[in-house]
């Protein structure tokens, strides 16, 4: 316990909290750009997939496989590996949280998809709805809560993941973990370990709050 | 890839395999039994059960490296104690295991235990024998989840010194020498599968009457 001491005066001397700030920023920097990377290839994927009903389960499962792999191992493969990967760091650990964000991205769009009643749609489309009207004003918003749930999950998995891209010598929350560790300083690892989990808690419950703003009223579950 | 590499090492290839295997199985199978009677629990009592999905969506959140970093302070080990690795892997499958047992419990059909009751079954004696193997496809369909995403996170103590396949992931990115990272890559899988066939294979053993899952 006699570590705490000078975890606290790590955390709070006035002194480093610009340079946490700016490793706090670059955290949500990788974060963002991965997970909007992702969204632009799993909102597509996932729609179609759920509209048609075609291929869920095998695109699930193509998903799920790729969460198997560990992180650290794709990472540190594709940094040796790729011809820019050590002078450009930024790439290979965006395509790693990629990697990591799609399926519960993919899973959230699909299921909500999925769960939209069969006769619902089918209904739209005896109204005279087209496709693009069901997929806008039907589907989607019913499939909302469960596809934000979904978006959700990816952003907390992707904020915990961007702690390893330290390894590779980039920035964020995770410095203070590779680099206390490299020094043998316990406090700056633990001062690492407390900042990193806060940042993870807030957005966490940021997300939350939307997700229950956004719920469509009148429903019941 | 280089394979003479792989034949040269061989002999150390399987001992941080056996190493991965060593800090994993032990936090499968604890979480598996510690979440059997908190799982229960909550698939009773509504409330715990909210307090339970509540406080295992919070542990799910932390990074495994912050944990890691973390456990010394809790377990008073040192920083590069296996243990470390072996109890933080354990609360991440509490995560996943109690919210399954919770749900395994309650794809027991609510009849069936009427008729145990009816029957004269004291209460222990239908959790153990009726409820929980009926509960049995559900919770073996969650323990590999949880296996599989055990022996994934292991390696990220590689990190904090604690050798696993994980090793070969630092090892062959400060030498710059992919065939390792791929080794280490493919052993992970391997191992992940073969652990998966275990608990399968187990399952049917326990649960000659259930056929496939799936």
């Amino acid at each position: 316990m006699n570590q705490l001491q000078p975890t606290w005066a790590f955390l709070t001397d006035p002194g480093r909290w610009s340079l946490i700030l700016e490793r706090t920023l670059d955290h949500l920097g990788y974060t963002a750009l991965a997970v909007g990377l992702s969204l632009i290839i799993a909102l597509p994927l996932g729609l179609w997939v759920g509209h048609t009903r075609r291929g869920a389960d095998a695109v699930l499962a193509a998903a799920g496989a790729l969460r198997a792999l560990p992180s650290l191992g794709l990472l540190t493969w594709l940094t040796v590996s790729m011809s820019m990967g050590v002078r450009l760091p930024l790439v290979p650990a965006t395509i790693v949280l990629i990697i990591l964000a799609v399926p519960p991205l993919l899973a959230g769009i699909v299921a909500g998809m999925v769960a939209v009643p069969r006769h619902v749609v089918d209904s739209a489309r005896a109204t005279g709805y087209s496709e693009a009207q069901i997929l806008g004003r039907v589907e989607m918003p019913l499939a909302l809560p469960v596809m934000l749930g979904g978006l959700r999950s990816c952003v907390v998995q992707v904020l915990a993941t961007a702690t390893i891209v330290a390894y590779i010598g980039l920035s964020g929350l995770g410095r203070y973990l590779i680099d206390g560790l490299a020094l043998r300083d316990y406090p700056q690892m633990l001062a690492g370990a407390v900042l990193v989990t806060a940042l993870a808690l807030v957005v966490d419950l940021l997300l939350a709050l939307v997700q229950k703003t956004l719920q469509p009223k009148g429903r019941v579950s | 890839m280089r394979w003479g590499w792989i034949v040269d090492n061989a002999g150390r290839i399987g001992d941080l395999a056996w190493a991965h295997f060593s800090l994993s199985w032990p936090a499968i199978l604890a979480s598996f039994f510690i979440a059997l009677p908190i799982g229960w629990f909550a698939h009773r009592h509504a409330r715990a059960r909210e307090i339970v999905v509540v406080l295992t969506g919070l542990l799910y959140v932390i990074p495994s490296l912050a944990l890691f970093v973390a456990m010394p302070l809790f377990l008073g080990t040192s920083i590069l104690s296996p243990l470390n690795v072996i109890v933080a892997m354990t609360l991440y499958g509490l995560a996943l295991q109690v919210r399954a047992t919770a749900d395994a419990f309650g794809t027991v059909p609510g009849d069936v235990r009427q008729a145990a009751i009816a029957t004269g079954y004291p209460a222990w004696k239908r959790v153990l024998s009726v409820e929980l193997p009926l509960a049995g496809p559900a919770l073996l369909a969650g323990i590999r989840v949880v296996s599989a995403s055990t022996i994934s996170l292991v390696s990220v103590g590689a990190l904090i010194g604690v050798a696993s396949l994980g090793t070969l992931f630092t090892e062959g990115f400060q030498r710059s020498f992919p065939t390792q990272i791929i080794v280490g890559l493919v052993g992970t899988v391997v191992l992940a599968v073969l652990i998966d066939a275990a608990l399968v294979l187990a399952g049917r053993l326990l649960m000659p009457w259930h056929r496939r899952v799936g």
